[in-house]
């Protein structure tokens, strides 16, 4: 879907990005993740044309990005910022419809749509529609900041650390909601983001840049498992890698089918870091496993946490 | 007995002494011959004692809680007291003219003038303490001065010598209103145009921003009148040179392009300014979605800087109602032809005549930016 081969960029004589060569296949979610400066935001906004790269090609559903207008290409891709950037003399309906408008949609489609999206985030559509952006909470804003991205059905969505300025408990919230998103639609997602937590938690695919370069790209677990060096060792954090390695995997896959055990259950669906935390805070060796009904799955040993020998 | 308010305090204390040490008007027998001082005092006596009623609410101001009731009541009060004291001045001068041709003449004192301006600044604080959205605060303003506007229409103040003169300039006095508003309006529309224009090449190219606004302040600090002379010469060559186009040295031409040059100022920083108030976070969004360049402007920039826009042709237009003034000396008539011809001639009341309209047209213009700005904030921000 997105095809960079070696793509560079200078500001003012500052290398931002140097011979960039990467892949987003169509449907996958890539997370671009380095320190500030890393160029992480350069590369992204290169994919539509909010930054020119200097040279080098860079390709979007086949075509060179070049021969695209700007705008035309903007309108095929969703774009969500951190600051939201909601416009603040429009309803949460005109902002989601702006695209849509720019695309001569009809009315009713248009409307039709923003009732859809706004359903689609957890936003009662009647009760919200009307508002204006100052109207809503941090959280609430960046939901339309979602929705509005996604309007016109684009072929892909950029998210520049979207959840960036939220508070843990709505950014987490946010999170299983673009996973959602992302898991119902199959769009193609490039996020952007400092947080490696929330690149553990969505990516497919994690890029981790360093001064302009790609430092290592691959899996979650290949990240985790496979660090290529010490700096990226460093910034997935050293000391917790196996804490992180645990929240990439479920309690059901690693549950004794078949046996009970007494106590507070533990769900099916919760990661293994839950399953460490409750383990160690009951002070329990074994935990009994409910699914998402509620019924018995089994029993999960503390043993069970440690990888399968190979 | 605590004092409330330590504005209404002193502007009482300052009408109680202007009105015992100040003449409120001054007689003389014909207008050739210094004027003799008739005090406020002595004009009252019998049924003119009901027109200090109004007086005594503004008297206790000081003392008055902060209310709604009570700054309605002070706002009325003023407004009336205003009137009273204007037409105490014209019955007063219709009494002393007695028949219909004398050369008598009284003119409004010194006294007049300071328990008006005190009287008026009495009914803003009461307006302002009031609170409420700006366009009701302006039309509130305006307001106060109804019954004045009344007293005046209905014919009696006739007989004081600034109404004398009027009577006599009635023509030219017409002429210069209609010039004045025209020099405000054609100065108005290429000064907004083109200052905002400049603010948005400012905001656009920050580079550029040092050098026009050191040029656009360069203008500013050139006197008016130097400016007025200074263009004389090139428009009179410019003139020359494209016969029929209507240009010359004096006139109407150079008045406008003067005006028009101090306009771009405060024009082009407001528009820099309001472009600026929005979020970076909203031009990115626009950019990003794939508005362009146009739509920006039309759908995002302009509506959001807006009211910073309108305050910026605000004082521009205010301005211009005070240099067009001074555009009399190069030609282009306006009330200062009509003060001008009043200092030339040392006839002070001329020289109101001159002046008072254009501080009532300021006062009234400034009115009316506050309400068009209030329409506007109507919608959510």
């Amino acid at each position: 879907m997105i095809e960079f081969s070696q793509v560079s960029k200078t500001f003012d004589g500052q290398r931002a990005v140097e011979a960039l060569d990467l892949v987003i296949p169509q449907g996958e979610l890539a997370v671009l993740i380095g320190t500030s400066g890393s160029g992480k935001s350069t590369t992204l906004k290169m994919i539509n044309r909010l930054v020119e790269y200097d040279s080098g090609t860079l390709r979007f559903a086949g075509e060179d990005v070049r021969h695209f207008r700007p705008e035309t290409l903007r309108r095929r891709m969703g774009y969500a910022i951190q600051s939201i950037g909601l416009f603040p003399h429009w309803t949460v309906e005109q902002n989601i419809a702006t695209v849509p408008q720019l695309l001569n949609w009809p009315k009713p489609r248009i409307r039709d749509r923003v009732t859809e999206l706004l359903a689609l985030l957890h936003l009662e559509p009647e009760q919200y529609r009307g508002r204006f952006p100052h109207q809503l909470s941090g959280g609430q804003q960046q939901r339309v900041g979602v929705a509005r991205a996604l309007a016109a059905d684009p072929d892909v969505l950029l998210m520049d650390e979207p959840f960036g300025a939220l508070d843990p408990v709505t950014r987490a919230a946010l999170q299983d909601e673009l996973r959602r998103i992302h898991a119902l639609s199959g769009k193609t997602i490039v996020l952007v983001t400092h947080d490696i937590d929330e690149a553990l938690g969505l990516a497919q695919r994690i890029v981790l840049l360093e001064r302009g370069r790609i430092v290592q790209q691959g899996s979650p677990l290949e990240l985790l498992t496979r660090p290529a060096s010490d700096a990226v060792r460093d910034f997935i954090g050293r000391s917790d890698i196996g804490i992180k390695l645990l929240a990439l995997e479920r309690v059901a896959a690693r549950a004794r089918q078949g046996e009970a055990a007494a106590g507070e259950p533990i769900a099916a669906a919760a990661t293994l870091r839950e399953a460490l935390s409750a383990f160690v805070t009951r002070g329990a060796d074994r935990l009994p496993v409910i699914d998402a009904q509620g019924r018995p799955a089994g029993t999960l040993h503390f043993a069970d946490l440690l990888p399968p020998a190979p | 007995m605590t004092v409330r308010n330590p504005v209404p305090l002193l502007l009482v204390g300052l009408m109680l002494l202007a009105a015992w040490t100040l003449p409120l008007l001054s007689h003389a027998p014909n207008r050739l011959l210094s004027g003799r001082g008739i005090q406020l005092a002595t004009l009252l006596h019998g049924p003119r004692l009901l027109l200090l009623l109004p007086a005594v609410p503004l008297l206790a101001a000081p003392w008055l809680p902060p209310r709604r009731g009570c700054c309605v009541l002070l706002a009325s009060a003023a407004s009336l007291w205003l009137a009273a004291l204007t037409g105490l001045a014209g019955a007063e001068a219709a009494r002393l003219a007695g028949g219909a041709d004398t050369l008598a003449r009284t003119s409004l004192g010194g006294g007049y003038w300071a328990l008006f301006i005190l009287g008026a600044l009495l009914a803003n604080d009461a307006l302002r303490r009031l609170g409420g959205a700006g366009g009701r605060l302006a039309l509130a303003q305006l307001a106060l001065y109804l019954p004045l506007l009344w007293l005046l229409l209905s014919g009696r103040l006739e007989a004081l010598s600034l109404l004398k003169e009027y009577a006599n300039h009635r023509d030219s006095f017409d002429e210069a209103l209609g010039r004045h508003l025209q020099l405000v309006g054609l100065t108005l529309l290429p000064a907004g145009v083109g200052g905002a224009a400049l603010g948005l090449w400012a905001f656009c190219r920050p580079r550029a921003r040092g050098v026009l606004f050191a040029a656009l302040n360069i203008v500013q600090t050139v006197p008016s009148l130097a400016l007025f002379g200074l263009l004389i010469a090139p428009l009179a060559a410019l003139g020359r040179l494209l016969p029929g186009s209507g240009l010359a040295g004096i006139g109407l031409p150079p008045a406008l392009l003067a005006l028009t040059l101090y306009g771009l100022l405060p024009m082009a920083r407001s528009t820099l300014a309001g472009l600026q108030q929005i979020p970076d976070g909203v031009l990115e969004a626009a950019r990003g979605m794939g508005l362009s360049a146009g739509q920006r402007w039309r759908r995002v920039e302009l509506p959001l800087a807006l009211p910073v826009l309108i305050s910026g042709l605000r004082v521009t237009a205010i301005q211009a109602v005070g240099l067009a003034q001074l555009a009399a000396l190069i030609g282009a008539g306006g009330f200062g032809a009509i003060m001008f011809q009043g200092l030339s001639g040392s006839a002070l009341d001329l020289v109101l005549l001159g002046v008072i309209p254009v501080v009532a047209l300021a006062v009234a213009v400034d009115a009316l930016f506050k309400l068009l700005l209030s329409l506007l904030e109507v919608g959510p921000r």
